[in-house]
Order: C-alpha cells, then sequence, then structure tokens
C-alpha cells in the first residue's frame, strides 16, 4: 500500500432532485512521474493513480484516465446530475495495484 | 484492379512521402500521433469545446485547466512540449450533466494545451491553449 | 543635479512597484482576513504591509480561499493524524495532554518567544514536548512530520492578527535579527532588505518579489507540492544569493524569525498559506 495515501471528497449534503450538484475531489497522492532521477541518476520509476471513478447509485459519473502529468495530489472538480437520494462512490486505482475508496451520501428531495 | 494513371501517381507520391519520413514518423509530433490515436485519425474542428488555462503559470508543477464540453462523450488533454503527451482523459457518464472538470496538471515549460473532444455523434472538436510557464527569478 | 538624477531614478524605482501589487480581498472560507495594514512604528522605511497572498498570480491566490481547494490542507489532515498518534516511551500522543488542538488559537501569533532566557520557535516547543514529556525522538525542523504539526497548530490562529513581542527580554534577540536583515551576504552580496524591503512589487526575472512575510508559514509551495518551513525558506533565500546558510533552528535564523514576524505584526495569520 502507497503510504500516506488519503482521499479527500466535497459533495453537498442535500439537493433538490435533477439539481446539478458540483463535487471537488482530491487524493494524496505523490503521483511520481518517471522522470526524475535520483542521487545516483537512475530514473525513479513511474508510480500513479492511474485512474479515478465517480458512481451514483451504481451509474457512472465520471471516469478519468490519469497519465503522470496530472499534479501531485490529483484533484477533480466536476458536476453530478443527482435524480435521487443516494450515495456516491469513489474509486482512484493507483498503478501498484491498490485500490482506494470513498463514499458520501446525499439527501435529494 | 485498375487503377488510372491519376491514382497509381497519387499512391507513389504518397508512398515517396512516407518513406522519406520513415515508418515511424508519419506525424509532426508526438502530440499530434495522440491525438490522431484518439481520433482514429478524424479531423478536429473547432466547436462548442472550451478550455481555460492561465496565460502565464506561476508555476509548471500546478496548473489549473478546466474543459467544458457540452455534449461530449469524453475528452482528452494533452500537452505538446511534455515529454509525453497525454495528460487526461476524462470520460462522461450518464450522470454528468455538464460535461466538464477541472484539474491541476504538470507543465514542463511554455507550451500548447490541448483538448480534444469526441461528441455524441462520433464528430470530434479541439481547443488549445498556449501557458507560459516561468520559472522564478528567486524562488530557487 | 546629482540629487535631482537621483530623486528621478528612486521615483521611477516607486513607480514600478506602485501598481505590483493587487488590491484583491483576502477571503477564506468566506471570513475576510487582514491581509494589508499600516507597517508597525519600528519599521522606518515600509508604510504599508503586504500579505505575501497580494504577489501571486490569480490562480495561485484562488487556492487558498477554500479549505477544500487549499493543497496544504492535505497535510494538515496529516498533522491531525500525527496529533493523535502515541509515539515515545510514555505511551502518549500529543492529544494525551493537549486534548483540543483549537486551544492553541493565538499561540502562532506570538512565536516566537522568549522562555526562560532562551528564544524559542514553535519547532523547538513541540520537540521539547516529544523528547521530555512523550520519551520521543526530536522531529527534524523541517520534516513532512514537523511542518504538518506545526501547520495544524498554526491554522489554529488563522485569522489572528501577528503580535510578537519584541521589547523586555526579547529586546536583544529582535535587535540581533533586525542587525541580520541588513546584512549583506553571498557572492551576490545582497540582504534580506534588497528584495523584501527596497523592491517589493517588483519582478525579479519571472518571480514577482514580495515583503518576505512569515504570517502564512508553513507554506504550501506550488514549487515542492508540500508544507515548507520557516526556516527552510530562509535556507533557500541564502542559497540562492550564493551565502552559505545558517543552520535551520539555529540562534541566527531564530532571531531573524523573530525580527521579520515583527515586520508583519498586525497582518492576519494564513497559515497554511499558499504560495510559489
Amino acid at each position: 500500500m502507497a503510504s500516506g495515501v488519503k482521499p479527500r471528497v466535497k459533495v453537498p449534503k442535500k439537493a433538490s432532485a435533477d439539481d446539478v450538484i458540483t463535487i471537488k475531489t482530491l487524493i494524496s497522492h505523490k503521483m511520481e512521474s518517471g522522470q526524475r532521477k535520483d542521487g545516483d541518476g537512475n530514473v525513479i520509476p513511474r508510480s500513479i493513480i492511474n485512474r479515478f471513478v465517480a458512481d451514483f447509485n451504481g451509474e457512472n459519473v465520471i471516469d478519468v484516465t490519469l497519465e503522470p502529468a496530472i499534479s501531485t495530489n490529483p484533484y477533480f472538480q466536476f458536476d453530478a446530475t443527482v435524480p435521487e437520494t443516494g450515495e456516491f462512490h469513489f474509486t482512484w486505482y493507483d498503478d501498484d495495484g491498490d485500490v482506494y475508496e470513498t463514499k458520501k451520501k446525499i439527501t435529494v428531495s | 484492379m485498375e487503377l488510372s494513371r491519376r491514382k497509381l501517381l497519387a499512391l507513389g507520391a504518397s508512398s515517396i512521402a512516407l518513406m522519406g519520413l520513415g515508418t515511424s514518423v508519419a506525424f509532426a509530433s508526438k502530440a499530434d500521433e495522440a491525438i490522431a490515436k484518439f481520433t482514429g485519425g478524424a479531423a478536429a474542428g473547432e466547436g462548442t469545446l472550451e478550455l481555460t488555462a492561465p496565460e502565464i503559470a506561476e508555476n509548471g508543477n500546478t496548473v489549473p485547466i478546466e474543459v467544458n464540453a457540452p455534449g461530449a462523450v469524453s475528452v482528452t488533454v494533452l500537452a505538446d512540449g511534455n515529454p509525453v503527451p497525454n495528460v487526461a482523459t476524462f470520460n462522461f457518464g450518464k450522470l454528468n450533466a455538464s460535461r466538464s472538470a477541472s484539474t491541476r496538471i504538470r507543465l514542463s515549460k511554455t507550451q500548447n494545451v490541448i483538448a480534444v473532444a469526441k461528441m455524441e455523434d462520433g464528430s470530434f472538436q479541439m481547443a488549445k491553449a498556449n501557458v507560459k510557464v516561468t520559472i522564478g527569478g528567486c524562488g530557487g | 543635479m546629482g540629487i535631482k538624477l537621483i530623486s528621478f531614478v528612486s521615483a521611477l524605482v516607486f513607480a514600478g512597484s506602485a501598481y505590483a501589487q493587487d488590491s484583491n480581498q483576502l477571503n477564506v472560507e468566506g471570513e475576510l482576513f487582514v491581509s494589508t495594514t499600516a507597517a508597525p512604528s519600528h519599521m522606518e522605511n515600509v508604510d504599508t504591509l503586504y500579505s505575501g497572498w497580494h504577489f501571486r498570480s490569480g490562480e495561485t491566490q484562488a487556492l487558498q480561499l477554500d479549505d477544500f481547494d487549499n493543497p496544504g490542507m492535505v497535510f494538515i489532515d496529516q498533522g491531525i493524524d500525527l496529533f493523535g498518534k502515541v509515539d515515545g516511551s510514555e505511551g502518549k500522543s500529543c492529544q494525551s495532554c493537549h486534548e483540543d488542538v483549537e486551544d492553541f488559537a493565538g499561540l502562532r501569533t506570538q512565536l516566537p518567544r522568549v522562555e526562560d532566557g532562551q528564544l524559542v520557535s514553535m519547532e523547538n516547543l513541540v520537540n521539547d514536548c516529544r523528547t521530555e514529556r512523550m520519551g520521543a525522538e526530536a522531529w527534524k525542523w523541517s520534516s513532512t512530520n514537523m511542518t504538518a504539526v506545526t501547520g495544524l497548530i498554526g491554522l489554529q490562529s488563522r485569522g489572528m492578527p501577528m503580535n510578537v513581542k519584541i521589547d523586555g527580554d526579547a529586546a536583544p534577540f529582535w535587535e540581533a535579527g533586525k542587525e541580520l536583515y541588513y546584512t549583506r551576504v553571498g557572492q551576490l552580496d545582497m540582504s534580506c532588505s534588497n528584495c523584501h524591503e527596497d523592491n517589493y512589487g517588483v519582478m525579479i526575472r519571472a518571480d514577482h518579489l514580495s515583503q518576505g512575510q512569515i504570517n502564512g508559514f508553513p507554506t504550501y509551495r506550488l514549487k515542492n507540492a508540500k508544507l515548507n518551513s520557516i526556516h527552510n525558506r530562509f535556507k533557500g533565500c541564502m542559497s540562492n544569493i550564493r551565502a552559505t546558510p545558517f543552520q535551520e533552528g539555529g540562534k541566527e535564523f531564530k532571531a531573524l524569525e523573530l525580527y521579520i514576524a515583527s515586520r508583519g505584526e498586525g497582518l492576519a495569520v494564513e497559515t497554511p498559506s499558499v504560495r510559489n
């Protein structure tokens, strides 16, 4: 498990049906690009979050393929339509095989 | 197959051109190659796709960008001066109404950030923004 | 004739810096912060104080306005974890004694300060607790652990005005710091004041010179995508002018820290600020 990797998400707690809400997500990850060299001149191998998925009640909202050019601590802001009360499920996939997840509920009236 | 002289000449000309360039380099740059891979070779025109990036990036480490692509199924972002041009591809799901996304990217030097959107109807749109990346005077 | 020429040139210099910092308002999470204020009386050559925030590009400024967008907050989260983590032979965490980190409100505004005849910075206080009360090892001055915790503690004073004591037993340290501030060093033979007092607002190559305030430290720097301590920044500045830097945690940097903190009197603590 890559150490210190922590997701944070900002989702409104409430919304009206079919509102468009803004979601912000961040995950603390170094995003080692594979371009840097260590003190001995050896290339530090690439090790990044390569995919981020946001679903709501099982339906996909966004699916992002990340490359090394995404900054350290990948940040994404996007919109979602919420037809009903439910739960957002956020997943990040690491090059090293680890998967990080977090969920957020929203009440829709 | 019967080939008219015109067709033969055209074939000959393009194959000579390709021979001249070598098999690996049929594209002007790695970015062009990546774009062609995304579009399958189709042309990308202007449209409603918007790419927002700063004119001058205070630091190439963390450059905020935003893509806004009404009606798009997915948008790929490239940086034509980076060691590897691909930056990210946003695939929009059913519940994504605005087809927009913001993120922060790394730019190794002054270059163009390019967004290519694949629209619902299969067509492609492209937008470019030039970002100057500075090296601080005394930030070290 | 000579005097007229000099004043003409200095008028040009001032003209260059007049419009150099913006008049945007620093509104963090909906709260307006004092980011510009009248300079304290002990500063002879500066009338108005400006937070380093004013010298950054619009995009960088925007990152500090919202606690989610602020990239430094990821490290504050780590600080919260560290605060509650048991470490050392006594089986304690910071939280074992300091139940609520919010009790540290106000501390950042007063440091560095004199305790038992010694000038102490926040890093000293953290390490004193660790070594003397937790039986744990001291953290390196600018390590990820240390900046995460000094960041967390500094955050508790966010919005409060900087107000360090410079008289009484602090006076000799303050005088020493002031002398350092105005002393030219290094191959480039420059003092802190040459850039941060004489030329703030002016561009140095592609960098927009600030007044060198420290009210936002530890600060998240875009340059290295992490929190940076005050002494680490001093060290970087000295290296840039090709001087042999003083030691982080040493007496010179602590004296300098006190003096520079006093040059920010009245500015709101912005920890964790976002800078270049």
